[in-house]
């Protein structure tokens, strides 16, 4: 070889030559000479991958032992006085427990297996994939079991088969039908509806007491849910992950609401529904100073001063607007549900919102 | 002496002496800052306070926040702020802010305990607002469950479900809470600081706010129940260590399991 750096070029006196007059053959390297282990040859080192496997299988028993000692030794039960970090210490020592003694099984069989098992290499001949026999023979198995059946004899047997063949699907699409009931106009309705020509007052969550508007100062966010839904036995959670609002104060300047809105609000106090119009997360991280609203889930951004119109994000429809007043006393109440659907989209949407507002 | 003259030759050694190092730095700080708060502040403010808070004012805020604290374009107005924002934005080295940007950021505290009192006594004499929390409110001594409540219904959407922070929109996050001491948390919710809105006594009573910093400290306290939180993020940070220690243990038993014995 020469000296590579300046550059010159150089023969190294091999030229590849492969294929160029004779018919090249691959020769069969066959098995590389068995190598004879340490353990194979040394008692000594026999030993002691004994002892290291008996070891792996030792640690493994003490792992049972932690799991079953951290198991009934650990009292986590009521008046046990238990505190997280005790669960916390029950929790490290079930894991080890069982990965100790999980792995001790495993790594000492396959040490085992490696070390100290005869290693001898076996080569098995490749047998012929298929014979026109054996293809015989299964054809005429087949033709015997369809003969013996008799199914081509008997069509009244064939048929009914086929029946129930047919029919047996059908359970499965019953119990499809347990995905619904259509909501139908559950999805347009919320608890805000006035009831009895009674106004809903708007109440703090989760304790449901009612809130002033003197309450509510600039920059205040309350999280709020309708008058008497703490008093639901059913359907609760239905009904308050429809009718979630967040209410919010701002200078009244800075709010531009269209016409026909400009009393939705009272002195800069505006409730929008908490759901958002993309995929129904809760919308509740208000930014005081920006008045954005971002929703976590997938960043959609509303601007609360142009009436929560989507400024980023895939939602695709405002937050839709609680009309509010005050009452007699100072409370917070609804005049009306909202005048849209919440939440995201839905088939009949469209249908619901033409009639909310007819 | 001898024997640990012949140690420090050990490979080990090096890794010894740098966590011994870290274990002692680690300490001394803990034991600095245990210290700052132990000194309990007192919300009675002298004639002599509030003078020497306007002086300091003129010569460290004013640029922004005008003279006389009217507000200009830079800064707003601090007239009715009450003195429980000042100890939150200057005691936790908010204020003086470094630079504009989207948010201020934590950094180390500009002005020391007494300062900091001082400038509070001065914009709370501008004009009434929210005074600093009694000792009372801040005992960590409240019902844990109902903060807990008001923490997920009020708090939980930015701050995230187990307190770690998050983010908001266009630069903007909301800080983790562990390490907050209870006063700044209380003055936090009290006077919405920055982009978080205000949960004053009438959303949120000063006995709900006590739960409130009685469940943040008792999470705090008592850690994650199920082991590392690797920052309590959720399935990112998760993922992440999945992917990469468990695949990374199932790689290295493959070629464990592969490779010849000798």
């Amino acid at each position: 070889m020469g000296n590579h750096s300046d550059g010159s070029p150089n023969h190294s006196g091999t030229v590849a030559t492969a294929g160029q007059n004779e018919v090249e053959k691959f020769q069969d390297p066959g098995l590389p000479p068995h190598r004879l282990r340490l353990a194979d040859t040394d008692p000594r080192a026999a030993k002691r991958a004994e002892r290291q496997v008996a070891l792996l299988f030792g640690l493994s028993v003490v792992g049972t032992f932690i799991f079953l000692v951290a198991y009934f030794v650990i009292d986590l039960g009521e008046g046990s006085g238990a505190t997280i970090a005790d669960i916390r210490l029950q929790n490290a020592l079930l894991g080890l427990g069982t990965a100790f003694a999980m792995l001790g099984i495993g790594t000492g069989i396959v040490h085992w297996a490696k070390a100290l098992m005869p290693d001898h290499e076996v080569s098995e001949e490749r047998h012929a994939v298929r014979y026109e026999e054996d293809r015989q023979a299964a054809v005429r198995i087949v033709d015997d079991i369809v003969e013996e059946t008799g199914i081509k004899r008997r069509p009244l047997i064939r048929n009914t088969l086929l029946g129930a063949v047919a029919l047996a699907p059908l359970p499965a699409i019953a119990i499809f039908g347990d995905l619904g009931p259509r909501p139908d106009k559950a999805l347009a309705h919320t608890m805000w509806a006035p009831e009895d020509g009674k106004l809903k007052r708007l109440t703090r969550d989760p304790d449901g007491t009612p809130i002033k508007a003197s309450d509510v100062t600039i920059g205040s966010a309350f999280h709020v849910i309708p008058e008497g839904l703490n008093e639901l036995h059913e359907g609760k959670l239905n009904e308050k992950a429809k009718a979630v609002v967040l209410l919010m104060r701002l200078d009244p300047e800075s709010l531009n609401p269209s016409p026909g809105r400009e009393d939705w609000g009272y002195n800069g106090i505006v409730a929008y529904s908490k759901i958002c119009t993309h995929v129904g997360c809760p919308v509740a991280l208000y930014e005081q100073q920006t008045h954005h609203l971002l929703c976590p889930c997938h960043q959609s951004t509303f601007d609360l001063t142009k009436e929560c119109k989507v400024i980023f994000g895939p939602a695709s429809r405002p937050l839709p607007q609680l009309p509010i007043a005050v009452d007699d006393e100072g409370y917070l109440v609804a005049t009306s549900d909202f005048n849209e659907p919440v939440g995201p989209s839905y088939w009949e949407r469209d249908e619901h919102e033409r009639s909310i507002n007819s | 002496m001898k024997a640990l003259s012949q140690k420090r030759r050990h490979p080990l050694a090096a890794i010894a002496l740098l966590l011994m190092g870290l274990l002692v730095t680690g300490g001394l700080y803990a034991v600095a800052t245990t210290m700052n708060q132990a000194k309990a502040s007192t919300t009675n403010f002298t004639e002599q306070d509030t003078e020497e808070g306007g002086k300091l004012f003129a010569a460290n805020c004013a640029t922004c926040h005008g003279m006389g604290a009217g507000g200009t374009q830079d800064g707003p107005s601090l007239v009715g702020v009450g003195a429980a924002s000042v100890d939150f934005q200057v005691g936790t080295g908010r204020m003086p802010m470094q630079m504009n940007g989207p948010q201020a950021q934590e950094k180390p505290v500009q002005f020391n305990e007494e300062q900091t009192r001082q400038l509070a006594a001065y914009v709370a004499s501008l004009g009434p607002g929210p005074s600093i929390p009694e000792a009372g409110l801040l005992d960590e001594k409240g019902n844990a469950a109902e903060g807990g409540e008001l923490f997920r219904v009020n708090c939980a959407m930015c701050h995230n479900a187990a307190a770690a922070g998050g983010a908001l929109t266009r630069g903007k996050y909301a800080p983790p809470l562990a390490g907050v001491s209870g006063q700044h948390i209380y003055e936090a919710m009290a006077t919405g600081p920055q982009n978080m809105p205000v949960f004053n006594d009438a959303n949120i009573s000063p006995e709900g706010k006590r739960d409130i910093i009685t469940y943040l400290k008792q999470i705090e306290n008592n850690g994650s129940p199920g082991g590392a939180d690797l920052g309590a993020l959720g399935p990112v940070a998760e993922g992440l260590f999945v992917w990469i220690a468990g695949l990374g243990v199932i790689i290295a038993f493959t070629i464990w399991l592969t490779s010849r014995t000798s």
